[in-house]
């Protein structure tokens, strides 16, 4: 087991140093066949900055690991076959019941095989968990603004990992064939075929005939072990690729410039942190798959058209999709005897608008502005007020769908009724995003001419001094250098004039944009401020002393 | 033969001819009303009971006569009771519905407020009144000789949507509900669908047959008694309640990790 070399043939009976140089031989080995010194220092040596709004990211990846594991253990005992099986299996109120293989093996992934109900339950709240991680991530990179140059094309790839991400977790609900996930297929089923003209025959070629057919489950499995992991995988590491090339934004700080990146190398720090949160994302959806319930397929029951039961809905990630059907009233019309469900067409169409919008995002707002630089720097998300202001409100928008799309579950909770609820909703659904923004936007506003002040005249303490002359001046504690650099270091936009190569709707985009813009704080005036304030001191200091105490802490000392 | 028709003009055969005409139609009553056929044997004592506490506790909604009440305005106190049977009575007053309190969409459970003997005679009162459904036998009660898989069946067909695949309950129009059923006690199950409280239907022989019924109970009991092997139920309320969990807790446990393992990097 000793490895001779040459140059050295003292054989060492320590343990620690074999093992040392065991794994430099190892190392040796894959550098001279892979030449991988290179890369590997080149990977080693970048770095991540530190910020645990930068951990959603990971988060989604850690998860789609999760999803690979436990996807990849159910796939060797389910059968993706509709065949008609009697269940025999060990759950009584089943037994003797008609089911399709798909729901027989999903079965005995839950009672029999050992461990499978953990691995289901991992794989589902592993979903879950993807989908949510996707969503802050999301987020986290609009309000920062880290979707601007150069990232536009990663924000794009990223978009289209949440729609898989959708995409994934829709077929996989319907792989077990319960009649939860035939009501879901059955709604999908439904969308597509108020498409005029082609969705007929877009829902026949989907399920191979008239609905539910025999195809669909295989179909779908295929979609959703084969094809949408692969896209997603594929899309992760360019996705990944891509953050290496363009580096990680980080936030404004004392030497954290647009030209730089803060933060640890990706070995040892970066990569021992990572892996660390890679067995805290792992044991904490363990625990969870192992204490709580999900998709009890077996209440549900197999897949058979005519029931539906109350409470039927999709996972959450597609909750907003049902919303928008269970908002809008029956419109319908009948043209040259073919109905056009404008029930079914305008949700589909608000979906995609609004999907649409998040997509576009980077591309409107630097039409807007007219930037051309690049940007590495993360912007707090109150120097963006009109940003915010409509990220705030498409949340807003989504949430009521998926509020709407629990209506029931809240009227029982709240005791409230449905037919109130659903008014409710329609109407927060046009309100509720116009009030969210302008109050986000007043928001920030209001955060930022605070920081401005903060930054020019720095922390009120709250003691007043009263001069000999009789003025009251309160004592200001100015800030140091680095927490004003934080202040006042963000970018400024000005409306634009109609002329001069600006067309008149740009112009009004960007008085929408940059109309209430609060000026940065401007070196002239900061000079002035910092002028005004040593004259302050001054004063402050002839009345005092030099001594700030009030005169009952001097009494106390 | 002979003989009969000998007597045939006899003039009590008129009389005899009446009284089996009588009984055969008594008889067909009784046999096309199986409930009352299975009905428990009240005494007049019970029955006597039973108005007692109707006009002490029922009447002010229900009428002296228990024929139904409206207040000036028109609005109904209380319906007429003639005719429903000892099992509404057994179903309204054992799970606490009646005497209804609290005016709301709809009457809620509560604490039952008479006990056994006193809802056995209130029953027997209501039942002396008109024929309706009975209490059920303890023949129709008896899960061990009822099919959970088909009672599931006609379970997910007939009242899922309303009560929920997992009977866990939901929401109907207006504020009304259909409340969880699941650990409901196999009698008040049977009443419910038998009498159709508010706004359930009414499962009647001809939809349900009581074999049907006793399925239905013991798939309730079979899901009763697996409880939820897959760990926290989260009230077997689906896919919201599951994402809920997700954005709150597990959320919440992640981004904690997130944080502490910044802080240790530091
Ligand atoms: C505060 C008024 C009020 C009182 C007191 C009250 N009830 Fe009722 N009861 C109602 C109303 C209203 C309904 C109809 C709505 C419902 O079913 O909840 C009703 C329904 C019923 C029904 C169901 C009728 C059907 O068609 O199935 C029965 C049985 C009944 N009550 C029995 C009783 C008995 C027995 C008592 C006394 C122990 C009682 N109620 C006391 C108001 C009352
Ligand atoms: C149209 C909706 C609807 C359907 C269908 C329906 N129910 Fe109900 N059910 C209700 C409502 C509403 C109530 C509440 C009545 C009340 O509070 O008086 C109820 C009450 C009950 C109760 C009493 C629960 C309790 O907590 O005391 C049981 C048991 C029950 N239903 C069983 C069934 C069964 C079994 C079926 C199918 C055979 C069924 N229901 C079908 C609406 C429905
Ligand atoms: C390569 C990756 C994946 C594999 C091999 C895989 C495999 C499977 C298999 C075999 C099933 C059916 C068995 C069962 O339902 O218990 C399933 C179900 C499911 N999958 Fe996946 N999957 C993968 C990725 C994903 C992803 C990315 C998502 C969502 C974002 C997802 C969401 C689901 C859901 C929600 C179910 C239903 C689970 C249940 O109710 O049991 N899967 N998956």
């Amino acid at each position: 087991m000793t490895t001779t070399t040459p140059s050295s043939r003292k054989q060492s009976s320590d343990g620690d140093t074999r093992l040392l140089r065991l794994g430099a031989v190892g190392g040796d080995f894959l550098d001279q066949r892979l030449s991988g010194a290179g890369f590997v220092k080149f990977f080693a040596r970048k770095v991540f900055p530190d910020h645990w709004s930068f951990m959603f990211g990971e988060m989604a990846l850690y998860s789609f690991v999760i999803l690979l594991i436990s996807g990849t253990f159910l796939t060797m005992f389910f059968d993706p076959s509709m065949e008609e099986v009697v269940y025999t299996g060990p759950y009584t109120a089943l037994q003797g019941e008609t089911v399709s293989r798909a729901f027989e093996s999903t079965m005995e992934i839950a009672f029999e095989v050992k461990g499978g109900l953990l691995f289901r339950q991992m794989h589902h709240w592993a979903a879950l968990v993807f989908m949510v991680a996707i969503f802050v991530h999301m987020f986290r990179v609009f309000f920062t603004g880290a979707f601007r140059k150069p990232r536009e094309l990663n924000w794009l790839i990223g978009f289209t990992l949440m729609i898989l991400g959708m995409a994934a977790g829709f077929s996989g609900y319907s792989l077990p064939d319960d009649v939860l996930s035939g009501n879901g297929l059955r709604i999908a089923d439904g969308l597509m075929k108020a498409i005029p003209i082609v969705g007929t025959y877009l829902s026949m070629l989907l399920f191979g005939g008239e609905f539910p057919g025999t195809d669909i489950i295989p179909r779908l499995f295929t979609i959703h072990i084969l094809l949408v992991p692969a896209a997603i995988l594929g899309l992760i590491v360019i996705h990944l690729v891509l953050v290496v090339v363009h580096k990680h934004t980080q936030y404004a700080g004392p030497g954290r410039t647009n030209r730089n990146v803060v933060g640890h190398p990706v070995l040892p720090v970066f990569g021992a942190k990572a892996g660390g949160f890679f067995f805290l994302v792992f044991g904490i959806i363990t625990l969870i798959s192992a204490t709580t319930s999900i998709n009890a397929m077996w209440v549900y029951g197999p897949y058979d058209p005519s029931p539906v039961s109350a409470g039927s809905q999709p996972d959450w990630y597609m909750l907003w999709t049902d919303g928008g059907l269970r908002l809008i009233p029956g419109w319908e019309f009948t043209i040259f005897g073919y109905v056009v469900s404008l029930n079914m067409l305008i949700p589909m169409a608000i979906y995609g608008a609004m999907l649409a919008f998040l997509a576009l995002f980077p591309f409107i707002e630097a039409w807007v502005t007219g930037d051309d630089r690049e940007h590495h720097l993360a912007d707090k998300p109150y120097n963006a007020p009109v940003r915010t202001g409509l990220g705030v409100a498409w949340i807003v928008m989504y949430l009521i769908l998926v509020l709407a799309a629990s209506n029931d579950l809240i009227a029982i909770a709240l005791q409230l009724s449905i037919n109130d609820l659903t008014w409710l909703f329609r109407i927060s659904f046009f309100v509720g995003p116009v009030l969210a923004f302008y109050i986000t936007k007043r928001l920030c506003l209001s955060i930022q001419r605070h920081k401005r002040d903060l930054a020019l005249h720095g922390q009120e303490t709250s003691r007043i001094v009263r001069t000999g002359s009789g003025d009251m001046i309160e004592i200001h504690e100015p800030l140091n250098e680095y927490d004003r650099w934080e202040l006042i270091a963000h970018d400024d936009y000005r409306p634009l004039k109609a002329g001069k190569g600006v067309s008149s709707l740009r112009a009004k985009a960007t008085s929408f944009f940059f109309k209430d813009r609060i000026e940065p704080v401007t070196p002239a005036e900061l000079r002035a401020a910092l002028e005004h304030a040593g004259h302050e001191k001054h004063v402050i200091d002839e009345a005092t002393g030099g001594d700030y105490r009030t005169p009952a802490e001097k009494v106390v000392h | 033969m002979k003989a009969l028709a000998a007597r045939r003009h006899h003039p009590m055969a008129l009389l005899v001819i009446l009284l089996l005409a009588l009984v055969a139609t008594g008889g067909l009553y009784a046999a096309l009303q199986p409930q009352t056929a299975q009905a428990e044997a009240y005494t007049d004592s019970d029955v006597e009971a039973g108005e007692a506490l109707f006009l002490a506790n029922c009447a002010t909604c229900h009428g002296l006569d228990a024929a139904g009440q409206t207040d000036p305005d028109g609005q109904t106190l209380g319906p007429s009771l003639i005719g429903v049977g000892a099992a509404a009575v057994d179903f309204q007053v054992g799970t606490g519905r009646m005497p209804m309190q609290h005016s709301g969409a709809q009457a809620r459970e509560k604490p039952q407020q008479m006990n056994e003997e006193q809802t056995r005679q209130l029953a027997a009162y209501v039942a002396s009144l008109g024929p309706g459904p009975a209490v059920p036998d303890e023949e129709w009660l008896d899960t061990s000789q009822g099919d959970a898989t088909r009672g599931g069946e006609i379970f997910r067909i007939n009242c899922a949507m309303c009560h929920n695949a997992a009977g866990a309950g939901g929401a109907l129009t207006r504020g009304k509900y259909a409340p969880p059923v699941v650990g409901v006690e196999g009698k008040h199950v049977y009443e419910a669908m038998d009498t159709g409280p508010q706004n359930m239907p009414v499962f009647n022989e001809t939809n349900l047959s009581p074999e049907d019924k006793r399925d239905v109970i013991t798939y309730l009991e079979a899901l009763d008694e697996t409880g939820s092997p897959g760990g926290i139920s989260l009230g077997s309320l689906g896919p919201v309640t599951e994402g809920l969990y997700a954005w709150t807790i597990i959320l919440s446990l992640l981004i904690g990790s997130a944080v502490w393992l910044g802080a240790k990097a530091k």
